[in-house]
Parts: structure tokens; sequence; C-alpha cells
């Protein structure tokens, strides 16, 4: 088998917490619960005590609809809970409320772009469960033992299973970012990482470049970041064509991703798998989804990324690459259409590039990414607008920027306060044009003998000495004029 | 004994508004005969006297200020009951009858038991039932076998043996069970009882300790149709903690109209004809047929081809679904919890100790049934045939009102008679499991004596949501008929 070519064949599932207000069968609040103290959002009900029973939060079920209309997925008008049995500390029930063979929806699609090109993804199904609590490992002067944590038990879950559609990590890496852009979108789930409120699993197996069959897969669980999603699973094609190509084969098994030590470790193979002897939840009827609801969540719909960008391109005429980075994020592309309303003078593209440019580079990044703008729509626009009637200089309005981010002060004053008001007046600034040429007669000499470059030089002369108030495109015309006048003598 | 408790829970309720005694002095009277016979009977696992006492004296002041004042008064003020345990009362421990629940007091109440202390009921105590409700004897509890007040050697039936006891031995005038193969009307038929088992949804499952979610229901025994409707019709009705109850809306339950005999169409199951039951029974059941004709009834004989696989799937759902509602006892939270180094030890450990052997029966039996490669010729098969019989049910109910039909092949039998043989138990069921596999209401009430001096139970099934007509007929039934008022010779021994 050596020297044959591989081709991987992935598919992801990812757990997404829905941010509801409470949990998915009681009414106990969703707490961070990366933050808050162990067992506060507890109660009968979520802690499994006998006699108590499930009553679905039906708003979680509409942000799963939200979801699955945004993934373009048949929704069947009923679904069914099922039991997921097995024994773990940190599931008080001794099952996990989920859904199987009904699930939510079903035959989704979510498109990716990976070196510009797009490409179809299919989702096979999306479906509600309960999440599970949190065990924390201990081991002190009483020896090894376990806490139990049931803030997170009973939050509700969305499990979206995409099939094996994706070739490299790279995409699958597309897949897991195009995702949580639509769950903010939809704001379903914050998209927190490191929150543990999106988790991926991943499959991933091999087969010769050009073959049909699908080889044997292994399973990479525990996977919180998109860099361990990624590097993972180009940790496991790159373990599982080794092995092939020494001739050996791939086991079906469970492997978790070692953040520290960047490998996959078998958890279990598949012998050892569950059986988990799924069969519907007798404590809660059949989940009816009517047609005039899934009308309402369909109209209460926000425009998707895609759709976003694409008309950002074409009503604003705004590049493809600055048209995807203000649509990365609704807070962002509201803001940018809330900036081209205030500034209507104001050519939608300067709009941009002033966002991404000037104003992202003053702002504090997120995991790489700017979520929040803290600043007034309506006051930059201001600012911009200043630009555009000339009142201010481009190189002001930067220092004017930085300052209204530092002190929240509106423009106008910042303007005012630093006397930055553009000079537009030829004659105010001629003296200037004057005094820099009569300060520098080697520099003139220089420039009449044909170093033509000079002008360039006087122009930031000239700038300097209006510290940056004097109109550039006059300054340039005056100067220019001037030069011009001296060489005809 | 105190003569007061030969009173139904009816005239408790009528001669306490009346002053004739007051709440404390009835559930005083209701102590000391638990004190008198409980070394016999053990009917309780555990005894509230304090609770109970305090409750009567609020109930007291309630009386006295209505006397002066005038004004509604809850149905139940003042009136004693005894609750199995198997449901949620807050702040009293609730074993199941299993150790594994050891020194568990549930911080809820069940909706049932909510709705009767907001009744203003007294709460007795907690009554002996089999672990978890599984079996028809009473004898599967870990706390100790209960005792037929009729006769001590036999069983008082079950699985709410403890609440029939308590009942018929006159310790309580009436008693909360749960019904999830027969569980309240075997018993009742067994002690001489009126035993309700509404529709399925009827009344809340909140805070009943699961055995088979889709089977379990909170019935009611008492002794007579009168008191079974004042119990039943204060737990009744929708509670949003349990998404299966029932929606539909709920109507009193009047007996003070004679039902509509002329129009009434009885139907007597053609193949439990051919079943092999006790002679008295079947007497009985011709008899009542009979009584009801001469009330003006037509009687028809209906067909119910699938009832015959009714104890193979009960045997395969009940377990199936237990074998999930049981899983949270894992030594975690629940039970003493026994040592082991690992975890699957712990588990192991913890729940092939403390469960008793027919618990873990029925958890294997179920395991199984859902285990992948068997699921589908067990658990499925089993939903398909109950389907088939919810079929079978709904036709007859066009056919006929109601359906007259033993509730088991015997009266009671001897403590120990069906040791080491599960399979022979489990038939005993076959009468009483259809009404829980297709959700219908039933009640059982009592029909005679067999020759051993043992009651015979006869049950009505209904049609969905027909209890307000299952109480009128038993109800008119116990107007021309005396079983009812029969008591134990050891109640009234001195």
């Amino acid at each position: 088998m050596s020297g044959m070519e591989f081709e991987a064949i992935i598919g992801l599932e990812v757990h997404a917490e829905i941010a509801t207000r409470s949990k998915m069968f009681c009414s106990c609040p969703v707490l961070d619960t990366t933050q808050a103290e162990p067992n506060q959002a507890v109660c009968p009900v979520c802690s499994g005590m006998p006699g108590t029973l499930p009553v679905v939060n039906r708003r979680a079920v509409e942000l799963g609809l939200r979801v699955a209309l945004a993934l373009g997925c048949d929704i069947p008008p009923v679904s069914v809970f099922a039991r997921k049995n097995y024994f773990y500390p940190d599931l008080p029930k001794g099952y996990q409320i989920s859904q199987y063979r009904y699930p939510l929806a079903v035959n989704g699609v979510l498109e990716i772009a990976v070196d510009g090109e797009r490409r179809p993804i299919r989702v096979r199904r999306v479906h509600l469960e309960e999440d599970t609590g949190k065990l924390t490992h201990m081991q002190d002067e009483h020896g090894a033992y376990s806490l139990v944590d049931l803030n997170r038990a009973g939050v509700p879950l969305l499990e979206i299973v995409s099939e094996p559609d994706m070739r490299s990590a790279a995409e699958a890496r597309a897949y897991g970012e195009a995702l949580r852009q639509i769950l903010r979108y939809l704001q379903v789930n914050s998209g927190d990482m490191q929150k543990g409120v999106l988790r991926f699993e991943a499959n991933v197996s091999l087969r010769p470049k050009g073959a049909t069959g699908l080889g044997t897969r292994t399973e990479i669980k525990n996977l919180n970041s998109f860099r361990a999603l990624e590097r993972s699973i180009e940790y496991e094609i790159e373990r599982q064509s080794a092995l092939l190509r020494r001739g050996e084969t791939v086991i079906q098994q469970t492997v978790g991703w070692d953040e520290a030590r960047e490998i996959t470790l078998v958890q279990r193979g598949k012998e050892e798998e569950d059986d988990y002897r799924y069969f519907p939840e007798p404590d809660l009827p059949p989940l009816v989804i009517s047609a005039e609801w899934l009308a309402s969540i369909r109209s209460a719909l926000p425009e998707l990324p895609h759709a976003r960008q694409q008309r950002f391109e074409q009503a604003y005429g705004l590049r493809p690459y600055d048209a995807g980075v203000l649509t990365a994020e609704a807070e962002i592309a509201d803001y940018f259409e809330a900036v081209v309303r205030a500034a209507a003078d104001v050519p939608p593209r300067q709009v941009a590039n002033w966002i991404t440019g000037e104003l992202f580079g003053l702002l504090n990044r997120q995991e790489g990414r700017i979520t929040h703008i803290p600043l007034p729509a309506d006051e930059f626009a201001h600012l911009l607008r200043f630009v555009q009637a000339g009142e201010i200089n481009t190189a002001a309005a930067k220092r004017v920027l930085a300052e209204m981010l530092e002190s929240g002060d509106p423009a106008a004053e910042i303007i005012a306060r630093r006397g930055l008001r553009q000079i537009s007046d030829a004659d105010a600034l001629a003296a200037w044009v004057d005094q820099v040429l009569n300060e520098n007669p080697a520099e003139v000499q220089a420039y009449l003998d044909g170093k033509e470059g000079l002008l360039n030089w006087f122009f930031g002369q000239v700038m300097r000495l209006s510290k940056g108030k004097a109109d550039p495109q006059v300054v340039r015309r005056v100067l220019e004029g001037r030069l011009q006048a001296l060489k005809g003598e | 004994m105190n003569e007061v408790l030969l009173l139904t829970a009816a005239q408790m309720q009528a001669g306490l508004r009346r002053g004739e005694y007051s709440s404390q002095e009835l559930t005083r009277a209701c102590l000391e005969q638990i004190e008198r016979l409980e070394d016999r009977l053990h009917a309780f696992i555990t005894l509230a006297p304090e609770m109970a006492l305090e409750q009567a004296r609020r109930a007291d002041e309630l009386l006295t200020a209505w006397r002066r004042q005038g004004g509604e008064l809850p149905p139940l003020l003042g009136i004693p009951l005894a609750v199995k345990d198997v449901l949620a009362v807050r702040g009293l421990p609730c074993t199941a009858g299993s150790r594994i629940l050891e020194g568990f007091v549930p911080p809820y109440n069940a909706t049932a038991v909510e709705r009767v202390l907001q009744a203003g009921a007294v709460v007795l105590g907690k009554t002996n039932t089999d672990e978890f409700a599984m079996g028809s004897s009473t004898e599967n509890s870990a706390f100790g076998v209960t005792h037929n007040p009729w006769n001590l050697e036999r069983v008082p039936g079950g699985s709410s043996g403890g609440s029939a006891a308590a009942v018929a031995g006159r310790m309580a005038p009436f008693a909360l069970g749960t019904d999830t193969g027969g569980s309240v009307r075997q018993p009742a038929a067994f002690c001489g009882l009126t035993g309700l088992k509404p529709t399925y949804g009827r009344i809340s499952r909140y805070g009943l300790f699961a055995y088979a979610s889709s089977l379990d229901t909170v019935g009611v025994l008492a002794h007579t149709a009168e008191d079974a409707a004042l119990l039943y019709g204060v737990m009744q009705g929708e509670d949003v903690r349990d998404a299966t109850s029932l929606r539909a809306p709920v109507e009193a339950v009047d007996l003070s109209a004679p039902p509509d005999f002329e129009r009434l169409r009885l139907g007597v199951v053609k193949e439990y004809r051919q079943h092999d039951i006790q002679p008295e029974i079947a007497a009985a059941l011709e008899k009542v047929v009979r009584q009801f004709q001469e009330m003006g009834a037509t009687v028809q004989e209906v067909s119910l081809p699938s009832t015959r696989h009714a104890v193979p799937v009960y045997y395969l759902i009940a377990p199936a679904e237990a074998s999930a509602n049981l899983a949270r006892y894992d030594g975690i939270r629940y039970g003493p919890r026994q040592p082991a180094d690992t975890l699957p030890d712990l588990y192991r450990r913890t729940r092939g100790r403390l469960f008793g052997r027919e618990v873990k029966r029925r958890i294997m039996l179920g395991t199984f049934a859902l285990s992948a490669g068997y699921q589908e010729a067990y658990y499925g098969k089993a939903q398909r045939v109950r389907q088939m019989m919810q079929q079978d049910f709904a036709r007859a109910f066009e056919q006929v009102d109601v359906l007259l039909a033993p509730v088991a092949p015997t009266t009671a039998f001897p403590i120990g008679a069906h040791r080491g043989d599960p399979l022979s138990m489990y038939l005993e069921d076959i009468f009483t499991l259809p009404a829980n596999l297709t959700g219908v209401p039933a009640i059982s009430f009592p029909a005679g004596f067999d020759q051993s001096g043992l009651p015979v139970g006869l049950q009505l099934l209904g049609g969905p949501r027909q209890e307000a007509l299952l109480l009128q007929l038993v109800h008119a039934f116990q107007q021309v008929t005396a079983w009812h008022n029969r008591t134990p010779p050891l109640v009234l021994e001195e």
C-alpha cells in the first residue's frame, strides 16, 4: 500500500447549548457553568429525584427549529423524545432524554467556503437533548474521589450531525465556523468555545483516492476549540495513513484529543461500545410541530450570513472580502448598516474601509474576532461626515476616532478641543508653503535641478507646519503652483 | 375499637361538620387502631403521628371557624388517610419498599398528595408496597410482608397491599394506591374493598416513584364507591408538571342521580369464560350479571382476542420502562453506597445488594427486551400487540358501555404460595393488565365471599374518561348489596 494516495472522509457532530433562560425540562435557570458555584441551579427534576417528570421547554424547541430552518432542513410534523440509557455519575437519571428515531429535523445543508470556493455540506439530522452534569476529579489526603456539579444537567442542547462530506481538516474547520456563525446570528448560542457551549466530535476515515466505499472510521471526542478540531483531524489522518501505508488496518474506536500533547488517545474500542437501548420517552408525548408554529418561527428568522454578504456586495458595492468581514457577526453588520444610514452622504465603501481598517485596528479582539463596537453608530457617522465635508482631514480623523473610543466624547467636541478643523483656505495655506520654500533653499534648488521626488518632502513639511490641519489637496495644489512658478523664472 | 372507625369517609365528613367528633379525635382513633393491629398486619412502612395530629389540629381550627362563620370547606377537611409509599410526601421518608432508598426524604409532594392535603386530608403515614410496586402480594417489600386482615395467613394482594390492609383493618377510612398492572384493583378485591384505577393521565403521576411510566396510575382504595369518588374527585385533573396528564376538561362525579340502567349495555368478555377461575368468583360474576340485568341493563358477550397476550406484553413493556426508571438508583445519590474500587463495581455492588430479587429480575428482563438485536423482537413487538389491544378495546366500547370481569383468578392466596415461581405469580394479573395496557379506567368492588370467608372482587372497565359512569354504577350496586359493609372479624374482636 506504500505510495498510495488517500482521501479523508470526515463527518462532524456538533453539540450546541441552546441559550434559553431555563433548562430543557425544568424551570431551573441556565447559568454560566464556568463561573457559577457548583449545584446552584438544581431542582428535583434536573437532579433526577424519583417521581419527578420532564416538561418540554417550548422556547428551546423554537430555537432548535430556527436552526433547522436556517439549515434548510425537512421538519416532520411530529418528533419523538427517546431515552438514551447509560450509567455515569454526571447523568442523574441514568438516561439522557434525547431524540433518536424521529429527530426534530433532517436533510439540511450548510455551505462552507474554503479558499474562496463555496461547497455544500449535507446535514443529516438536528435533534434536541439535555446536557449532562460535570465531574471534577479530586486527589488529596483522602485519596481519589470525584465531585458532581449538576448546574449543567438538563441544559438544552442541539445536536447537529453532518453527512461525511468533508475531505480535509480545513473543511471541517470551515464547517464548524460557518455553523457557529449561524448559531450566533440566530441568537441560539453565544459560540463561546471557552465556556463549552459549543463542542465537536469528528468521524474520520480514509480511503484510496478514487475509491467509493468507506474505510473504517475513528471518532474523536472532546474537541473544544477550532484549533483542536483542525489539529486532531490532521493528526488522525496522518496516523491512519501511516497505518495503512504499513499495510495495517484501522480499528474502529473512539479516541480522545489530548490537547497538551496534541495526540489522540484510545478511549474505547467497538466491542466496548455501550448499547444505549434507546426507546421512546414515555414521560413525554410526541412533540407536535404545527404548520402555524413553524410559519411564525420562519417569519421571524433574521437574514443569514451568506445572504447578507451577497446583499452587501450588491447594494453597497463592497468587495467580497469586506462584505465577508462585515457580515461575520450580525452585530457588526447591523453597525455598518446603521452608520451607512446615518451618514447618507458618505459612500458605503468608505464606511466599510473605516470600519474594517481604522476602527477594527483600534479595538480589542476576542479569540481573533471583533464581536462588539463600543461606539454608537451615529457618533461614528458624525465623524465620517466631517471627513466627507472636508472639515477635517483623514489623518486628523484617525486621531479623533482614537480619542472618541478612549473618552467617549463626541467627534465635534474633540475636533474643537484639539483645533483640528481643516484649513482649506488657499491664502492661509500659501503662507505655510512660502515659509517652507524660503527656509529650504538647497532643497528647492535640488528640485529645480530635476529631483522631483522632493515634492512629497515639501508637502510633508507643510503638513507638519499646519499640525495636520491643512487640507492636503489644497496644499498640494498651492505647492505645485509655487514650484511651477519658480521653474518658469 | 372506636366505633367511629366503622364509618365511611363520607360519613366522617358529615360527622366532622356536625361537630360529633373532632379531626383530632378521629386521627387519634386511627392511630390507636394502627397501634392495636400493626403488629399483625404490618400495613405501614412509616407512621407520621405528629404530622397527622398537627394537620388534624389545623383542620379542627378551620371547622370551628366554619361553624361560627360558615363559608366553603375543603372537601376532605379533617379526614385521615394513608398513602402508599411510592408517592412523595414532603418531609416523610419515601422508600418504595426498597432498601436502595433508605434515608431518602423527598423535598416535594406528589401532585396527588398535594391535592389531598389542599383538600384538608390528614396523612397518617406511608403504607407497605412490593418493592417499586413490582408484585401482586406485597411479599416483595424490603420491609416485611403485609397480612390480609380477613386471614393473616393470606396475602393482602399487591402491590398496594399496605393501603388495602390499612383500609380493611379500619386503620384509615381510605388510602392512596397506585395501579400499574392491577396494583389497586387486586388488593381491593383481596381485602373486600372498592378500588378505582382511573384513565391513564387522569391523575398526575408527578411524585409517583416511577415503575412503568406508560402504565402507572394513581388510584384509590376505599370501602365504597362514594368514598372513592370523594378522594378521586380532589386528585383528578390536568397538572402542568406531568406532560402526560389529560388535558380533557374534568367533570364532577355526581352520585346523586342513579345511572340509566335501561340504556346500559354491559359486556362480558368471551375469552374470560374459558379461563380457569375459582368457582366462587365465576358464580359471583354470573350473579352480578343477573343483578345488572334485573336493574335493566342489556348484557352481551364481547370478544377481545388480543387480551390473551396481556401477560407477555405487560411483562416486556413494564420491565423495559422499569429498567430505565430504576437506573437513577446507582449508589451515587441514593442508598447506602457500597464500597468499591471502580465505578462499575460501585454500581454492581450497590444495585446488586440493595435491590430485591424481583426488582433485579425485572431490570434484567427489561434490559434484555431493549437490547440491540432483540429490541424489535421483544419490546417492539410488545408495543405493536399493545396497539392491537387498544383497537380491540376501542371496538368493544362501541358495542358496550362497560365490561364486567373478574379481578383475579382466585381470592387472596396464602403467603408464600407463589414463592420461587414468578411466572405463576405473573399469571395472577391476567384480568387486570388490559386496563393498564389500554389506559382505560376500571373499578373493582366487593361481590361476595368464598367458602373460606375471603372476599370476592369483580371489576367494571369503562371507555376512556368514564370514571364517573363506573363510580355511579358501583354506587348504585352498593345501594342494593351489602358486601362492602362487612368487616374482618379481626377488626371487630376486642
